[in-house]
């Protein structure tokens, strides 16, 4: 009776995608195991949080206060310590996401209980879990073990499961805030909305996305070029905007923009998870990349794999000459 | 201020062709090159520049085979002042949790202001050794972080979210920051200095120097190459043949 407990996010008063996948998947699990599933909302002002959550979870357990309104890792670690302790899940499900990151290897670290991180897969047999796990930039997947314990916890990637609907109607427990203040040592302040620019890559209809592999900042006006070619906007990879070549809203990906043009291609993109996040719903996906074991083409609808200063151009030219 | 930074050196997988070794659990490793972790070179900076503002010195630890002396020596190169190796060779299987557990020994008599780590490896893909070295060590953290400005006893520090947004903190030192590429523009060492840096001594600790050996949180069973899924129609050719197979599929889409 394996008992899964997943905690549920959310940020400026919305409950975030990822829970609805955690919930799901912790539901599968427990379809398995015969346990119960139980979510954990930490928040304020909660009940919009649990109306829609009761029909995903056997139980929630709640604990409402202002504390709680925006994610601190110091005052939800001392939530959860207790909840965990007195709850004793065989498994807690976090995300692997800015507040997975942030708030799991701590807390499990303070609880000593066994864990990792960014996970893609997990097999529970009797009092063994197993993981899936992504290594080298996505090139090689590997299975870990966690050390036995008869408690668990790890981030479970998003995307690793589609959120389904749920159809339970769930026990609700509130608990009192064992926490009230957030301590002097560290204190969330405020949220500041990412800067916007003058073009927005979420309305192009085709988009050129570059990456690293155009590895100079004056390799970029072959881009521009090509783009404008196409009628299409330049977007790009987080390397791109971490080197200062372009600004931050023309980054595609979990931690910038979510795209659905009508064409994407990607230059010189290997194609990490968090890029592919941000893209995958284009219609047609058509990659160049000189590696054939780019993760890219995993995801792109054609694939060309040459040297993108050899076929940029010469596809520009193409399409030029189609043109006229 | 005193400073400490984290430091991995990883093999660099982006661009090359990864196989699995007889083991089962490893990489083939030797025709690929090394370099210092991306995240890890952004965390050094970071230090530099704290250091550059407020004076100080930072030490540069490694847990890593004797080839993570060469990427010690960069950092010192670039800014760092006295370097730690720690054996790995003498610790088995490690994950992030063991690794920053065996760095907490290995610094434990250090004072420090702050510690500076990547936010994650691009080798492991872990997300751990950051918070887990600030939770053992007894002082906040904060991960992915995008910017970090110290004024009078309080620091500013933002987090990189979902989405491009950004989480505004108050924290106080000592803390531990698990730095997010992009943070700062990490510098290049010059050669001078890198000559320098190769006279440098690097303090080299192993197991007998740490208390007791951390436990592993999990171990590794088997690599396995990604299941291929929906795979790309690959167009093959000259690129002129290639640019106008591809031209017509997008005329054929009428984008053209
Ligand atoms: C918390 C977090 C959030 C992140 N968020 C994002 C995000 O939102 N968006 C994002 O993109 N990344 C994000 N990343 C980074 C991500 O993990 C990858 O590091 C990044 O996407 C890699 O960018 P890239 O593909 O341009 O570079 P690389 O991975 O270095 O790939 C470069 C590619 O170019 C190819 N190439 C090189 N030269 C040529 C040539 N001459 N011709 C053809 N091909 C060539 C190579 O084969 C390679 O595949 C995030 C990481 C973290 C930890």
């Amino acid at each position: 009776m394996a008992d899964i407990l997943a905690l549920v996010e959310h940020r400026q008063g919305t409950i975030r995608d990822i829970t609805y996948e955690l919930l799901t998947y912790g539901r599968k699990l427990t379809e398995k195991t015969g346990g119960k599933l139980t979510g954990v909302v930490l928040g304020h002002n909660t009940d919009r949080y649990t109306e829609t959550l009761k029909k995903h979870a056997h139980r929630l357990v709640v604990v409402d206060h202002e504390v709680f309104k925006d994610f601190n890792a110091e005052t939800y670690q001392v939530a959860l310590v207790d909840i965990i302790k007195k709850e004793n899940p065989f498994l807690t499900l976090i995300g692997n996401t800015a507040f997975g990151i942030d708030l799991c290897p701590a807390l499990a670290t303070k609880l000593d209980i066994p864990f990792t991180t960014d996970c893609i897969g997990v097999e529970i047999a009797d009092t063994r879990v197993k993981l899936t796990r992504q290594l080298y930039d996505g090139k090689m997947d590997a299975h870990v073990r966690l050390s036995d314990s008869s408690s668990y916890m790890l981030t479970l990637r998003s995307g690793t499961c589609a959120a389904e609907e749920g159809s339970l109607a769930a026990e609700i427990q509130k608990i009192d805030a064992p926490v009230t203040n957030q301590p002097d040592y560290k204190k969330f302040i405020e949220y500041i909305e990412a800067a916007v620019g003058d073009v927005d890559i979420t309305k192009a209809d085709v988009l050129v996305g570059v990456g690293r592999g155009i590895k100079e900042q004056a390799n970029l006006a072959m881009i521009e070029e090509f783009a404008k070619a196409m009628g299409g906007v330049v977007a790009c990879s987080r390397p791109i905007v971490d080197a200062n070549w372009l600004p931050k809203d023309r980054q595609v990906g979990s931690s910038g923009k979510t795209v659905k043009p009508k064409l994407y291609i990607a230059v010189g993109i290997s194609g990490a998870f968090q890029h592919i996040a941000g893209m995958k719903s284009a219609d047609t996906i058509i990659a160049i990349n000189k590696d054939p074991n780019a993760p890219i083409f995993n995801e792109a609808d054609y694939g060309i794999v040459d040297d993108l200063f050899k076929v940029v151009p010469a596809l520009k030219n193409k399409i030029m000459e189609m043109k006229q | 201020m005193e400073l400490i930074v984290c430091i991995k050196r990883v093999p660099q997988t982006a661009e090359a062709e990864v196989k699995i070794d007889d083991s089962g659990k490893d990489i083939v490793k030797d025709r690929l090159t090394f370099d210092m972790n991306e995240a890890d070179s952004y965390a050094l900076e970071e230090a530099i520049l704290l250091k550059e503002k407020f004076g100080g010195a930072i030490t540069a630890v490694s847990l890593g085979t004797a080839e993570a002396e060469d990427t010690l020596r960069i950092a010192l190169a670039k800014g760092a002042d006295n370097a730690i190796r720690i054996k790995a060779e003498e610790f088995g299987e490690l994950d992030g949790y063991k690794t920053a557990m065996i760095i907490k020994e290995a610094i434990k008599d250090l004072k420090f202001d702050a510690i500076f780590t990547g936010c994650m490896a691009t080798d492991d893909s872990y997300y751990q050794v950051g918070p887990v070295l600030a939770e053992t060590l007894g002082v906040p953290h904060a991960t992915l972080v995008s910017k970090i400005e110290l004024t009078d006893k309080k620091v500013h520090v933002n987090r990189e979210l979902e989405g491009g947004l950004i989480e505004h903190l108050e924290m106080s030192l000592p803390a531990v920051f698990a730095v997010q590429t992009g943070i700062n523009e990490p510098r290049y060492a010059s050669l001078i200095a890198i000559r320098r840096a190769a006279a440098k001594e690097i303090k080299v600790l192993g197991k007998d120097d740490i208390a007791s050996e951390p436990k592993l949180n999990s171990t590794l069973e088997e690599l396995f190459v990604p299941p291929v899924g929906k795979r790309a129609e690959f167009l093959t050719g000259t690129a002129d043949e290639v640019s106008a197979r591809t031209a017509e599929i997008i005329k054929e889409k009428g984008l053209i």
